[in-house]
């Protein structure tokens, strides 16, 4: 999994099936040091807030079985909220 | 998944199995400020509704292919999506 600060919000209308009505948001993909690192789109199921930080999922299979689906075009799932990193 | 500007269209009649009738567009990946970031690629538009000039998001490699409504065809991008607007807490918004 990856760390990760939310950044922000991503509203997009008109998408796959997959992702009508799902949260987008940006996150800056952080090394544990907090040295930024690129960043991804990611589908939140934690309901993560701006400027936290997160535990991203970012594989295809894991995340499809958090939705419970065999088949979908998703990859980087927001798993968890990070209190500390130490 | 990340930003993509489509900057054009591909066409392509001679097709392998699997890719007919799918639409394909060149698309710019960006950063998130929105700016260039990397080389442009030719992306399956899943969602069908892309045209130029839009703001998009796309996956890659295996999820590409899951975007398309036949199982495995030899896709490895597709836009998922259009970006109405992004809110960055850093800009102050």
């Amino acid at each position: 999994m990856k760390l990760a600060r939310v950044a922000g919000t991503v509203v997009s209308p008109i998408s796959h099936p997959f992702y009508d009505g799902q949260r987008l948001l940006l996150c800056d993909l952080i090394d544990p040091d907090g040295t930024p690192n690129g960043y991804l789109i990611a589908v939140d199921v934690v309901n993560a807030g701006v400027g936290e930080h997160v535990l991203i999922c970012d594989e295809g299979t894991s995340a499809r079985q958090i939705y419970g689906i065999s088949t979908g075009p998703v990859r980087s799932v927001i798993v968890g909220i990070v209190d500390e990193i130490s | 998944m990340h930003l993509g500007r489509v900057i054009g269209t591909v066409v392509a009649t001679t097709r392998g199995p699997g890719l007919d009738g799918i639409k394909f567009l060149i698309v710019q990946p960006l950063d998130k400020h929105q700016n260039d970031s990397g080389s442009a690629v030719v992306a399956a538009d899943a969602v069908a509704m892309a045209g130029p000039g839009e703001l998009v998001y796309f996956v890659a490699s295996r999820e590409a292919a899951e975007a398309m409504p036949e199982r495995f065809v030899p896709i490895d991008h597709a836009i998922v999506g259009l970006v109405d607007h992004i809110t960055l807490a850093d800009d102050g918004a």
